[in-house]
């Protein structure tokens, strides 16, 4: 991007929170669950009623210590928990439990690609806290909703490493990458669970003195945080050279007007009288129990390092690498796909399926009429209902309890959810990660497998592709009707089944495609005439008959075969 | 034959083992003594006669089913517990009016214990707002008599349990200790007050004051209930991380079995710290009587030194306050508990309801604790006082080490005077704060320690106050069952019980006659 002045250069540092993927909260046994009854997943402890007490979570510290690890941070054998005390309706105990000196881990790295250059960026803590509550407004009344009290969060804050907006949002994607891979966090940015604030100041390109920084809040998307930095660096350079300064503050970004707003100044700010949490000894990790941890995954899990193996050894290009590595089930069905296409002989060009994942596959899990109908045929099944009821919560937003959740309002509902829809969706490739050993399971709505017989139909001619991406959409559908078992994904259907029952099978046979030929030429003698006489245009215009009348079924190039062989007769023996 | 309230909790249990007597009648007896006494004791907040009831019902019934008189010590027996503990469908108030309507949805985890012994409960007991005090005057409702002389205060903060304690109100009590709050208030009422080593009493479902000082603790008439207390709640909590996992000893069956000889060749250090300016003479002169007898005992008097207890105090008013600071941070009128709403002038600011709540819910006492607090882990302030504070402590924990090296048990003055007069200390809160001078250093170092009665004050003079003395004796960590031991001895050789009792055991309160008016006009006098 531009600068209002060149000779300036920005310097940000990012704090990221990342509510971690924890059966249970923090410090207490509730369920930590999104989007369910208002103050329905709560405690005494996440309440804070008096004389309730922390417990600290193993599995979150387990968690926090393999997001440490992955990000190359030491891990501190002792760490200390603190209380950040301030008073605020979400917060029930006035104070949030989090770690203030003596973190559970420092001084660590991520690896970044700017423009194909690799550029380490220096993180200096991550610690775990907990969560506070939510606040809903509503007219002149204000609800708490204490749901999300106590769920267990990580900081990661990195040094200020980093130039510009683009590094930023860079660095904020593979971080989230790497979160969501290991199952430290769903990453998450719409619902909250993984949450930015920008610490931004420029200075005079070299010189190595900061300026002074404020901190913006309030970005809750990469495109917002892009958005944000870049207004704020040119808000503190203009600043600069029309004569004034940047002041310390906490700033909020306004995503409707683009802008930040001051928020508090650096002297209206907290004084949160951080003291070591007396209700918590100091957490101490046995050398067993960090070894265990970084034994559970591998390099291999990582994004990055996957991004750089299909580059490589599949010959895909950076930006489809991207994508299939988006999102971590995507990249396993594709691995999966590749290792059945071997196993099973198919010999499938894995480009191929690479493409098929991401201009077919991909292309329906973001298209509202095709989620729209998925939701639809799952609410049919019986326990349709059961399963998809969490997800509805999360749509209707602000929830709606009472909203009853059939298939009349589903197109509704997914107009609230916008973009964010395909997120709903259950999962079409369920991840098994028992005994550390990554695999789809294989049981799904859609196999690896029939995805590829799928292909394998295309590309042997039996169907044209156009049927072929139809075929899919069908084969992604749950069936209406039956019975769902357990939160497992319906019943689903073979490739031959679909292509059978619907007679999709590609017309190859000449006979048929010669007399649906001899039907099109006298239906339009005025065009067979012009085209005997010379105008080859029409050719097309022909064959588009001929594949209207077999809707598409007929294979094309037998079609344009046989009507030249015929045009040509046709020219030879003038029309008889 | 002795009414069953005087009765000692083991006593009681040897009647109901035999069937002699029903958990109903106990029960009974003290609903009648409550109902008699206690409007001028005011050791309840609440009471449940009701409940009470039914509960010695229950283990009436669970007795009746047990052969060979095999159930828990404290089933059928009748506890107050001060009204700090959690209990379910009860309320809770902490003595204060923030908590005035507040009821438990759960149960603390002593309660937990409590009910799985079948125990009955009588009630809930006066305290100083949110255990902040050493008198019971911080209560948001009541003032609690010294059973010994109605004119002076039961001590504090757990001075309800042990006025009711001392007056037959209950057979036991448990109570939390801070800075002293158990054993002040025992020494003050002539009863047995024990604060275990930190950690071994759950304080889950407990209020918090102060999370690293605070501890659960027994009030008994003797040693041996105090024993038998200690046992049926001590032990490890999944639910508190402070708590710590250690091995309960049979404290009751150890302290029948202690006889003189233990304390024969026991190395006995007398601090002398504590035995400086400040100390009432008659309280030094009974301290002394004990130390002669342990040295008759056979034991080996040993003057120590712990040099840092002048810093002790505060250490002591700095860290605990900046704890409650926080641990009161939860009461803001949102969610439970007070909240103010000037309906007059209703703007709707969430600040103003979180100041109008707190200032017009808190006592005088708390705030001011409140506002020590807040300053002290302030931006700029914590390095000077919350940090220093805790160095201090340290360095106490190391005084008491190295003083456990040379001695087995360390004894002395548990207050520096016997009970003082109520509004005595009320406008003058710092020497209110040094009536726990000798028992906050306890807490500092997570130690156990007990509070027994030895002597009373006046005895040579016919117009002084007959008031009891207490002796403190300190163990190291987690040696309850050598400290239990110890001062099961020195309370036979001593023989208190046997021949001290409040007036209020001469039937000054039967039939409401009495001094109870004469009282009401002495207890005016002192506003």
């Amino acid at each position: 991007m531009e600068y209002i002045d060149d000779s300036f250069e920005a310097v940000i540092g990012l704090e990221v929170h990342t509510q971690l993927l924890t059966r249970t909260k923090m410090f207490c046994s509730c369920s930590n669950k999104f989007g369910q009854k208002p103050n329905s997943l709560v405690c005494p402890v996440c309440l804070a009623l008096p004389g309730s007490l922390p417990v600290i979570n193993e599995g979150a510290v387990k968690l926090a210590v393999k997001a440490a690890l992955a990000l190359n941070l030491n891990i501190n054998k002792k760490s200390l928990f603190a209380r950040k005390n301030y008073f605020y309706p979400d917060l029930p105990k006035g104070y949030q439990i989090s770690q203030y000196h003596d973190p559970i881990s420092s001084n660590g790295f991520l690896i970044i690609n700017i423009n194909g250059t690799d550029k380490k960026i220096r993180i200096n803590r991550l610690h775990i806290e907990e969560d506070a509550g939510k606040l809903i407004h509503a007219g002149d009344k204000s609800y708490v909703d204490l749901n999300r009290a106590g769920t267990p969060l990580v900081e990661i804050v990195s040094e200020p490493d980093l130039r510009s907006a683009q590094e930023a949002v860079s660095y904020l994607k593979e971080l989230r990458d790497i979160l969501v891979y290991l199952e430290v966090s769903d990453g998450n940015m719409e619902e909250g669970s993984f949450r930015c604030d920008a610490n931004v100041s420029v200075r005079k390109g070299g010189t190595g003195k900061l300026g002074t920084r404020t901190e913006v809040k309030n970005v809750n998307s990469f495109k917002f945080v892009e958005r944000a930095i870049e207004y704020e660096i040119n808000r503190q350079i203009s600043a600069i050279i029309n004569g004034g300064y940047v002041m310390q503050e906490t700033r909020l970004f306004d995503s409707k007007t683009g802008k930040t707003e001051s928020m508090r100044s650096k002297e209206e700010a907290h004084d949160y009288r951080y003291f070591e949490e007396p209700d918590l000894p100091p957490l101490i990790l046995s050398d067993e129990f960090v070894e265990n941890i970084r034994n559970s995954f591998s390099e291999a899990d990582l994004p990055s390092v996957k991004r750089k193996k299909y580059i490589k050894e599949y010959s895909l290009t950076p930006p489809d690498a991207e994508v299939l590595t988006q999102d971590r089930k995507v990249a396993y069905f594709f691995e999966k796909c590749i290792e059945i296409n071997k196993s099973k002989g198919f010999n499938i060009n894995e480009k191929q399926i690479a493409n098929w994942i991401i201009n077919d596959l991909l292309f329906y899990f973001r298209n509202s009429a095709f989620i729209s109908k998925f939701l639809k045929n799952a609410l049919k099944s019986p326990h349709g209902i059961d399963i998809f009821k969490d997800r509805f919560t999360v749509i209707s937003s602000p929830p709606r309890p009472n909203l009853m959740y059939d298939a009349e309002n589903i197109g509704e509902l997914i107009e609230a959810a916008g973009p964010s829809a395909y997120s709903y969706l259950p999962d079409i490739f369920k991840v098994d990660n028992r005994e550390n050993e990554k695999k789809i399971i294989t049981k799904t709505i859609m196999s690896p497998e029939n995805f590829l017989k799928l292909i394998l139909e295309v590309e042997k001619g039996s169907i044209n592709k156009n049927t072929g991406k139809e075929i899919l959409g069908d084969m992604l559908l749950p069936a209406p009707g039956k019975e769902i078992s357990k939160g497992m994904l319906l019943p689903y259907k073979t490739v031959e089944e679909i292509i059978k029952k619907n007679n999709l099978a590609q017309v190859s046979d000449e006979k048929s495609i010669e007399v649906l030929i001899k039907d099109v030429f006298e239906e339009n003698p005025k065009e067979l005439n012009d085209l005997i006489s010379g105008k080859d245009k029409l050719t097309g215009f022909f064959i588009g008959e001929v594949m209207k009348k077999t809707k598409g079924k007929a294979n094309p190039k037998t079609v344009n075969e046989l009507l030249r062989k015929y045009i040509a007769s046709y020219k030879r023996t003038g029309g008889n | 034959m002795q009414p069953l309230y005087e009765l000692t909790i083991h006593e009681l249990n040897g009647l109901l083992k035999k069937k002699e007597i029903k958990s109903v009648d106990i029960t009974k007896s003290y609903i009648d003594r409550i109902k008699k006494i206690d409007p001028v004791i005011n050791s309840y907040l609440s009471i449940d006669p009701e409940r009470a009831m039914d509960d010695a019902k229950m283990a009436d019934t669970v007795i009746e089913k047990t052969s060979d008189g095999d159930f828990p010590e404290l089933t059928g027996i009748p506890l107050s517990i001060k009204d700090i503990y959690l209990m379910k469908d009860t309320k809770t108030t902490c003595a204060s009016k923030i908590l005035e309507n507040f009821n438990s949805p759960y149960d603390s985890t002593v309660i937990k214990k409590l009910k799985e012994n079948n125990f009955v409960f009588l009630g809930k007991t006066n305290m100083d707002e949110f255990a902040m005090g050493s008198s019971t005057e911080n209560s948001a409702f009541k003032i609690t008599k010294n059973p010994w002389d109605t004119s002076r205060v039961p001590g504090g903060s757990s001075g309800g349990s042990a006025a009711g304690v001392s007056a037959g109100l209950c057979a036991g009590s448990f109570g939390t200790d801070t800075g002293g709050s158990i054993r002040q208030p025992a020494s003050l009422c002539g009863v047995v007050g024990l604060k275990p080593t930190y950690g071994i009493i759950s304080r889950y479902g407990i209020i918090a004051f102060s999370s690293s000082l605070d501890q659960a603790g027994p009030i008994a008439k003797d040693v041996l209930d105090c024993a038998i207390l200690l046992k049926s709640v001590a032990g490890y909590d999944k639910n508190d991380h402070t708590s710590r996992k250690f091995e309960i000893k049979d404290y009751p069956e150890l302290v029948r079995k202690a006889g003189k000889s233990i304390i024969k060749g026991l190395k006995i250090g007398f601090p002398v710290e504590f035995f400086s300016e400040g100390l009432e003479k008659d309280v030094y002169k009974k301290i002394m009587d004990v130390k002669e007898l342990f040295k008759d005992l056979g034991a080996q008097t040993i003057d120590i030194s712990l040099p840092d207890t002048s810093y002790s105090i505060a250490a002591y008013y700095v860290i605990a306050t900046s704890e409650a600071s926080s641990n009161l941070e939860r009461y803001d009128g949102i969610r439970y508990g007070y909240r103010f709403i000037d309906d007059k002038n209703k703007t709707g600011d969430l600040n103003e309801l979180f100041v109008n709540s707190r200032t017009k819910g808190f006592g005088k006492e708390v705030k001011r604790r409140i506002m020590l607090g807040t300053f002290a882990l302030s931006a700029g302030y914590y390095d000077a006082y919350y940090k220093k504070a805790s160095l201090v402590r340290k360095l106490i924990i190391k005084n008491y080490k190295d003083a456990f090296n040379k001695v087995d048990m360390i004894a002395g003055p548990t207050s520096p005077t016997a009970a003082f007069l109520i509004g005595e200390k009320m406008i003058d809160p710092l020497s209110m704060y040094l009536s726990d001078i000798y028992t906050i250093s306890i807490n500092l170092a997570y130690l156990p320690a007990m509070s027994i009665p030895v002597g009373i004050t006046g005895e040579n003079s016919s117009s002084a106050s007959k008031l009891p003395v207490g002796m403190q004796i300190i163990a190291p960590w987690l040696a309850e069952d050598k400290m239990l031991c110890v001062a099961k001895v020195i309370e036979d050789t001593v023989g208190f019980a046997e021949k001290y009792k409040p007036p209020l055991h001469e039937s000054f309160f039967d039939e409401g006659k009495g001094r109870t008016a004469d009282m009401a006009d002495r207890s005016a006098n002192i506003k």
